[in-house]
């Protein structure tokens, strides 16, 4: 059988498998009655109902003709690494790991961080202007959030502030 | 003479210097998002949620308003002067906007747009002033039923509005509305889908869904594709003005768009989007004038009137969400979400409970209007030089507020695994093409809509034709299966397809 919806074909799977799923994990929980509601309740039908509709979109999208297969496409594998990669580290150095005994290093140095490791995510890296757009960054951050808004969070490493 | 005591109160509240200002930024920087593309009013409100901690409600709400409807404005322009809908809103907008710009028209087209957008939006206001009492009282009489059945309309609204297929729109509601369930239940007090991490069983955070999914997701689908070259027209903008003949075009459209923009933002699933799809499609069915130029080929009526009706759709769609509570679109969702910060429960008692909250914003949106004019005509030159700004700079700054935005939520790194995690399922979501504002409108509905239905049958004793036999309810889940029907039916089904793929 050959698949005529590429997009259609996994989306369907995707809520195939998350709505039975949830209808799974709301087992776990009291179902009750229509009356008397239990946690389980809404999240089992909503999960039921949710891979239904999963199922039935993966065999249209078996069925159905379309014109050009509705290809998912490359994934840009660069740019999610890059993206989520920057925002990760942005997190350890904002607050550091305590489970891995990582100290915070705060807010200026996950700038840097972050805007240099964000910006390989881009189709050309140049490590200057990174460098300049992340000062900027820095200076601005910390002029809105900590002055203006005053946010509270720590803004250099540990071992300076002690 | 209700009507002005109520705004009289309510221009004493926005006319404080304070809220003046928070208006002026809310504006300022929905047109700068309007402006830029790649970035939204979701993802900026999203943003900018935690910061308005710190200020009184009555000023959050203003700036985070002026944020939705100053986006209409800003949008515009980037799409007249770069082909680029600088909002999804503005997409119809690009099709004549741009045509003109290249004839050397770009200033009466842009014109055209501010000048429309600021009397949509002024009769939008009013229309909302006028309206939102009424409805109010009507609203009182809701029961759990209704509000269950309201929201079952609102959904299946919100999934007329989503391009493409409609079952992967219903799929991603209930989708939402599971994730929305995530956390303590407020009957039980059992954690549900916590996986025992103590930060799930506070539910998981909608700024980290919305950021998640509409900041990072975006972002990284932005960079897929390589900056294409486009030509910007930003030195010809000369002769701002409209001649007088454009104004003969115009006003017709304008007023055609307000009211259908109006209309359709009132509609649960409804929004500026919306509002300006059907009113290009509406100019397009008019008959030409003789002499007139025609639409895709840079017509003022092609400007003017979606540009009107989706400034209009964005203030009439604050009236679901400030009579009843419940958001028609993904940005209402987010202002329920600044609202409960705030400690206010969105619903028709909002009037009554906080009625300088009530009016004040409902002022602040003329003012912010006049002010949007202002920012957004004469002072044009400004914001056509930010469209020089190069995505590269653009994008670390916006995955840095988004991580900054979602620390200062809750000062706990956990939102940050979050939001980096909602950015891959973002990703995900665009490559299988499941327009993701569906999700959140369901997210935020979720507990209510499981409540209400809970309340429901509760009273009923778990019989669920309570739901058709109360007159309300019956009527508004009729007109849910109405619509349903209308968009399935071969003839509607296609047009809009139709209308979703010639953008």
């Amino acid at each position: 059988m050959k698949i005529k919806s590429h997009k259609d074909f996994f989306s369907g799977l995707m809520f195939l498998f998350v709505g039975i799923a949830f209808a799974w994990g709301a087992t776990n929980y009291t179902i009750g009655s229509g009356a008397r509601m239990g946690p389980g309740y809404f999240p089992l039908v909503l999960g039921v109902v949710m891979a239904i509709m999963g199922a039935v979109l993966t065999m249209t999208a078996l069925v159905i003709e379309t014109e050009t297969g509705d290809p998912i496409g490359k994934w840009a594998w660069k740019p999610l690494f890059f993206v989520i990669i920057a925002n990760l580290l942005f997190g350890i150095l904002l607050g550091g790991l305590p489970s891995l005994g990582l100290p915070a290093m705060g807010l200026i140095v996950a700038i840097y961080v972050l805007v240099i490791v964000g910006s390989m995510a881009g189709s050309e890296f140049k490590l200057v202007p990174s460098i300049i757009l992340a000062t900027a960054l820095a200076i601005g951050s910390y002029v809105a959030f900590i002055w203006g808004l005053n946010l509270q969070m720590q803004v250099w490493p540990t071992f300076i502030t002690g | 003479m209700d009507l002005i005591n109520h705004l009289s109160l309510g221009f004493g509240v926005a006319f404080t210097p304070i809220n003046l200002l928070y208006c002026l930024i809310g504006c300022i920087l929905g047109t700068l998002i309007g402006v830029l593309p790649g970035i939204g009013p979701v993802a900026t409100i999203a943003m900018l949620l935690p910061a308005t901690y710190a200020l009184p409600p009555v000023s959050a709400l203003i700036m985070l308003a002026g944020i939705y409807y100053g986006a209409q404005y800003g949008g515009s322009t980037t799409a007249i002067l770069v082909n680029l809908p600088g909002e999804s809103s503005s997409v119809v907008t690009v099709i004549d906007g741009y045509q003109m710009a290249r004839k050397g028209r770009a200033g009466p087209a842009l014109a055209a747009a501010g000048l429309g957008s600021f009397f949509a939006g002024c009769v939008g206001t009013i229309i909302l002033a006028a309206f939102a009492p009424p409805l109010t009282e009507v609203a009182f009489k809701f029961g759990p039923a209704e509000y269950f059945s309201l929201m079952i309309l609102g959904l299946i609204g919100a999934v007329v509005l989503a391009s493409g297929s409609l079952l992967k729109a219903v799929s991603m509601i209930v989708l939402g509305l599971l994730m929305g369930l995530v956390g303590t239940d407020v009957n039980s007090g059992v954690a549900r889908f916590s996986f025992d991490i103590p930060e799930l069983t506070d539910g998981i955070g909608f700024v980290a869904i919305a950021m998640g999914v509409f900041g990072y997701g975006e972002i990284i689908a932005n960079l897929a594709h390589p900056e294409e070259d486009r030509e910007v027209f930003t030195a010809k903008v000369s002769g701002l003005f409209p001649t007088k003949e454009d104004f003969k075009r115009m006003v017709p459209a304008v007023l055609r768009g307000t009211a259908l923009g109006s209309c359709l933002g009132i509609l649960p699933g409804g929004g500026a989007l919306l509002a300006a799809f059907a009113a290009y499609t509406i100019e397009k069915k008019t008959k030409l004038h003789p002499g007139e130029v025609p639409f895709g080929q840079g017509n003022i009526r092609g400007v003017a009137a979606p540009e009107s009706a989706n400034n209009a759709g964005a203030q009439t769609s604050f009236i679901p969400l400030l009579t009843l509570g419940i958001p028609p679109n993904a940005v209402m969702a987010l202002m329920v979400g600044a609202m409960t910060i705030h400690n206010i429960q969105p619903g028709p008692q909002v009037m009554t409970s906080n009625p300088e909250l009530f009016w004040g914003l409902i002022a602040s949106m003329w003012l912010g209007n006049a002010m949007l004019i202002v920012l957004n005509l004469p002072l044009i030159g400004m914001w056509i030089k930010l469209l020089s700004v190069p995505y590269k700079y653009l994008f670390p700054s916006i995955i840095l507020f988004c991580a900054i935005g979602v620390y200062s939520t809750n000062n706990n790194t956990f939102d940050i695994w979050m939001v980096g995690a909602f950015g891959i399922i973002g990703y995900i979501f665009h490559k299988l093409g499941c327009e993701p504002a569906p999700l959140l409108l369901g997210f935020i509905l979720g507990p209510m809509m499981e409540e209400n239905l809970r309340r429901a049958l509760l009273l009923s004793r778990g019989s669920w034709a309570v739901f058709v036999q109360r007159p309300i309810s019956g009527g508004l889940l009729a007109a849910a299966v109405l619509l349903l029907v209308i968009v399935l039916l071969p003839a509607v089904k296609n047009k809009r397809e139709e209308a979703f793929v010639e953008d």
